[in-house]
């Protein structure tokens, strides 16, 4: 029979080689987690760019020496394809599911996130959405689906509210504002919110334009712009369709005072900036951007440029969605999904590079979170709200 | 609300988005009108010229109008080689295996373009791109009158050498009797494979002249290969002529859907139209009676 003292010993021995595997010589049990996006189909582009933030952060998560609370376990993505649709996405959760994944991060298009956050619910699998705006995704009261982003509610309010504060500084000079957006949940959410929210402040919504993805040319869309000729137009579409709109609208010489986008899918790029640089001169954005003053942005832009890639919003997004998965995972102390939901849950998660301040969910949306404003100038772009961040002067109205 | 102000505009831009459709019609019509080939890969190899062109602009500098020369023999090729080495030896002459033939070539080629060009959306510039010229009321980019242009020389040839050259009287021969042209000395191998050699070449200039206004990621083809076949059947098959019609009325009709019942609606008038033309000239506007 073992004495108590004896007994003691072991158990400590056994906890602490649990504890600290290493210790014991057995490399700690990686933690699985799902990277969910489309990477093949019409958002493929989007999906990619997603995918390539979220391998960047666990890149960096385990160089950095892992999840420490489980002895240094590394991350270990499993890639899964949405194929831009919610079926094909619902699919890959179910087999993550089975895999035994810890948790979800995904998976860019709302629509998407929509079904896959619900799929997930099903398993307790905890669901980090990286950029799907719609509302609709936190508003079930499901309790594994957490956004770190803002939602396309907040994206709308402070769209319409700084447009409200430029047009006032520059005189009032606009008045009426025409919509054009994409049929699917993102754009036509976006566009209800705006249509709703644009009167209050005194502006008149002239008429919202929905069109199919792909549009194969926007010279009609561009004639009845014409026609009304809005003071602003604002557009909320996926990049192809954005980048064929500002073409065409060049085209058919159409120049509103401002184009002022609300989740814009090509305003806010790089790639667009760089391929359409005469297009792309003044559009303001009202976007998921990170902070220009933390350093750490420039470092991940540049790693990013070194990769032949441009520095989209989805990069950076799935890269923060994934810290903050690996935050949570480090004080579960535990690849147990209820036990990183209880972590989300409670996280306070700062370091970031969002203009976000410290986490604080209710019912899965972070608060604090924040779309900034941007506009092109002179081939970059450049943040103009709110004033904390902001790197130039806005330029509005484009044309007096 | 409509004034000719907009109207006009409309209607002519419905004709030079419709001259497009009618050059990657004209292709398949050949293919599919002539020979019954139900060729589901014609989207893909749109997309596979596509990508011809922006690399001959992107590495080399070449001109879209310029890499005609270029791009029309090389998609020959392509077709040629793609008819007699993959989809006839896959699918063993049967029509039925012809078509999961195509649409697994179209699913190949889809993947690699994946593979080699990700799913990144590629445009080019031309100092012509944003070029428009003013025909009454309307803006239309210059791009687009050429490729209005292109879409009449390219049926103009294709309708010439299937009237007056020895391929083309073969090809008339194997469409009407597969069986006799073979016992009259036809190679019938051979002039399927130039068939779709040639389906593919008129896809090569399709690309060229739509490269400077569009763009190319590997699902590009996709949004063409319904409407062209519409176009096909419409115009009445194998007819260069009815292909070319057919994509004419079908950018008009698509241009005043959009802006009288909206752009997610516009789409309907093409299939209206497609239904009642079945239902009332099942052949087509320039297709035999059966």
């Amino acid at each position: 029979m073992t004495s108590r003292r004896t007994f003691m010993g072991q158990s400590a021995a056994a906890a602490s080689a649990l504890a600290f595997p290493l210790v014991g010589g057995a490399q700690p049990k990686p933690v699985k987690v799902g990277v969910l996006h489309p990477v093949t189909g019409a958002l493929a582009y989007s999906g990619q760019q997603c995918r390539m933030g979220a391998l960047m952060a666990i890149e960096d998560i385990n160089k950095a020496g892992g999840i420490k609370s489980l002895g240094g376990a590394k991350i270990e993505a499993m890639l899964g394809d949405a194929q831009s649709s919610p079926q094909a996405g619902t699919a890959e959760i179910e087999k993550m599911n089975e895999a035994g994944v810890s948790a979800v991060v995904g998976a860019f298009a709302s629509a998407i996130c929509l079904a896959t956050t619900q799929a997930a619910a099903k398993y307790n699998l905890p669901h980090v959405v990286d950029v799907g705006v719609a509302d609709q995704i936190v508003e079930r009261g499901l309790k594994n689906t957490f956004r770190f982003g803002p939602g396309y509610k907040k994206c709308a309010e402070v769209a319409v509210s700084s447009l409200h504060v430029l047009n006032t500084a520059a005189g009032k000079p606009a008045r009426t504002v025409m919509i054009v957006h994409e049929e699917s949940l993102f754009g036509t959410g976006t566009a209800n919110l705006l249509a709703k929210e644009l009167p209050g402040y005194g502006y008149e919504v002239k008429e919202i334009i929905k069109h199919a993805n792909p549009t194969r040319d926007f010279n009609n869309i561009a004639l009845r712009i014409k026609q009304v000729n809005p003071d602003i137009l604002i557009p909320a579409n996926y990049y192809n369709e954005y980048a064929l709109l500002v073409r065409t609208l060049q085209q058919q010489k159409i120049t509103p005072k401002a184009i002022y986008s609300v989740l814009g899918g090509a305003a806010s790029s790089y790639k667009f900036v760089k391929e359409f640089p005469e297009a792309a001169n003044g559009i303001i954005d009202c976007n998921h951007w990170f902070n220009p003053k933390d350093k750490r942005s420039a470092e991940l832009r540049k790693r990013v440029e070194a990769q032949g890639q441009f520095f989209s919003y989805e990069v950076f997004m799935t890269y923060t969605a994934m810290m903050l998965l690996a935050d949570a995972i480090e004080r579960a102390k535990s690849p147990d999904r209820a036990a990183i939901i209880d972590a989300l849950a409670s996280s306070k998660f700062a370091n970031h590079i969002m203009p976000y301040g410290p986490t604080n969910f209710v019912n899965g949306q972070n608060m604090g979170a924040q779309p900034l404003m941007t506009q092109v100038h002179k081939g970059d772009i450049k943040v103009i709200v709110p004033r904390d961040y902001r790197e130039i002067e806005p330029i509005f109205p484009l044309k007096g | 609300m409509l004034d000719f102000n907009i109207l006009f505009p409309s209607v002519l831009n419905g004709i030079t988005t419709g001259a497009v459709y009618a050059l990657i019609a004209l292709g398949l019509t050949l293919i599919y009108g002539v020979l019954h080939i139900i060729n589901f890969a014609h989207g893909a190899s749109l997309m596979v010229a596509l990508y011809g062109v922006y690399m001959l602009k992107q590495h080399f500098g070449v001109d879209p109008y310029m890499a005609l020369p270029i791009m029309v023999p090389a998609m020959f090729v392509l077709g040629y080689a793609l008819q007699r080495g993959v989809i006839n030896r896959a699918s063993h002459g049967k029509d039925e295996n012809i078509l999961l033939v195509t649409l697994g070539l179209s699913i190949v080629l889809e993947n690699l373009a994946l593979l080699f060009f990700k799913s990144d959306t590629r445009t080019i510039e031309t100092a012509y791109t944003l070029t428009t010229v003013q025909i009454g009321p309307a803006f239309i980019a210059l791009p687009k009158l050429v490729s209005f242009a292109g879409a009449l020389v390219v049926s103009a040839v294709l309708l010439l050498i299937v009237q007056k050259t020895d391929l083309g009287r073969a090809i008339r021969a194997v469409s009407k009797e597969k069986q006799g042209a073979r016992l009259m000395g036809i190679d019938v191998d051979h002039v399927y494979a130039m068939c779709f050699g040639l389906g593919l070449a008129s896809l090569g200039a399709a690309a060229c002249f739509l490269m400077p206004a569009y763009y190319v990621n590997p699902q590009v083809g996709n949004g063409f290969v319904l409407v062209a076949f519409t176009i096909v059947v419409l115009g009445g098959m194998g007819s260069f002529a009815g292909a070319l019609l057919g994509g004419l009325l079908i950018g008009v009709v698509e241009s005043l859907g959009g802006l009288l019942l909206g752009e997610s609606l516009g789409q309907v008038g093409i299939f209206v139209i497609f239904i009642a033309v079945l239902l009332l000239r099942p052949q087509g506007f320039f297709g035999a009676k059966a």
